[in-house]
């Protein structure tokens, strides 16, 4: 139960950190992707932000012998490049250019009941469902 | 138009990582939104590990809600109300992330994080990808 509860206000957290940060609106996404238009540099701010206090949590996080509520920290270990983690980053950066949203913002935009981000939301659960199923994926997926 | 808010995304930016090293710090898991969400979706590899992560996607969801308690004000966004586009988009966002293994914070935030090569290239893609696809729709058709 414990960690259920824990994994809730990690959520939140999470969700309030998009929302103040700008991230649940996707204008502001596009804007940042949008170097010779309306430029807004937000986001590097926000992945600055967050990849600054991760690496240095993370440091001393995984000099632990365990997690508090886990057996075992599981980190991915793979470092060899394929065509099918460019291929699926190309593809999702296509998609993330198209709307402006990535999978953490668009659920917690869900609430606001924005009619595009209604229909992104479904079409990105059922994306990602096809990809579960796309030969050799769950093999690598239970390896994170 | 939108404003450029750097201390309210490096604060925004910090909190997501704060949740980020303390999932790792009590789960042991890396918080990438497309790994927990697509887990989430039958069938399950391993039925005890749903629970946190269906709880880690409400709290996520739960989030404006809070935020509106708190603060008294709805996030502001602005969203695409062309449908197909939105369709397309998040089939391509979902696909892309599931078989790419990760998305914006698997791999642009835990991953850069834990300075991994595979995440690394994952993330200069994507952003390259996304920085030409705003480019040609904005600027070529002009949309």
């Amino acid at each position: 139960m414990t960690k259920i509860g824990v994994a809730f206000f990690l959520g939140l957290l999470f969700g309030l950190g998009l929302i103040i940060s700008g991230m649940s609106n996707p204008a502001k996404v596009l804007n940042f992707l949008d170097l010779f238009g309306t430029w807004d540099p937000s986001l590097a701010f926000v992945m600055g932000g967050a990849v600054i206090v991760t690496y240095l949590g993370y440091a001393s996080v995984l000099k632990r012998e365990a997690p508090l509520l886990a057996k075992s920290f599981l980190t991915p270990t793979r470092t060899d490049l394929d065509a099918r983690l460019i291929t699926g980053a190309a593809l999702f950066g296509i998609g993330w250019g198209l709307g402006g949203f990535c999978p953490g913002p668009a659920f917690t935009a869900l609430p606001l009941a924005a009619t595009g981000t209604l229909y992104f939301v479904p079409a990105m659960l059922a994306g990602m469902w096809v990809g579960r199923f796309t030969p050799n994926l769950t093999q690598q997926a239970s390896s994170l | 138009m939108t404003e450029f808010t750097p201390l309210l995304s490096l604060i925004g930016g910090a909190l997501i990582g704060v949740s980020a090293v303390l999932l790792m710090a009590f789960h042991g898991r890396i918080a990438g939104v497309s790994g927990i969400a697509s887990r989430i979706l039958p069938p399950w590899e391993s039925k005890d590990e749903i629970g946190w992560r269906v709880s880690f996607l409400v709290g996520i969801l739960a989030a404006p809600l809070v935020f509106r308690m708190i603060s008294g004000q709805t996030p502001v966004q602005s969203v695409s109300n062309n449908i197909p586009l939105m369709i397309a988009a998040g089939l391509l966002v979902g696909f892309g992330a599931v078989f790419g293994n990760g998305c914006t914070s698997g791999h642009g935030v835990c991953g850069m994080a834990r300075l991994s090569r595979r995440s690394i290239i994952a993330t200069a893609t994507f952003m390259g990808a996304a920085f030409v696809t705003v480019f040609i729709v904005r600027h070529v058709m002009g949309l």
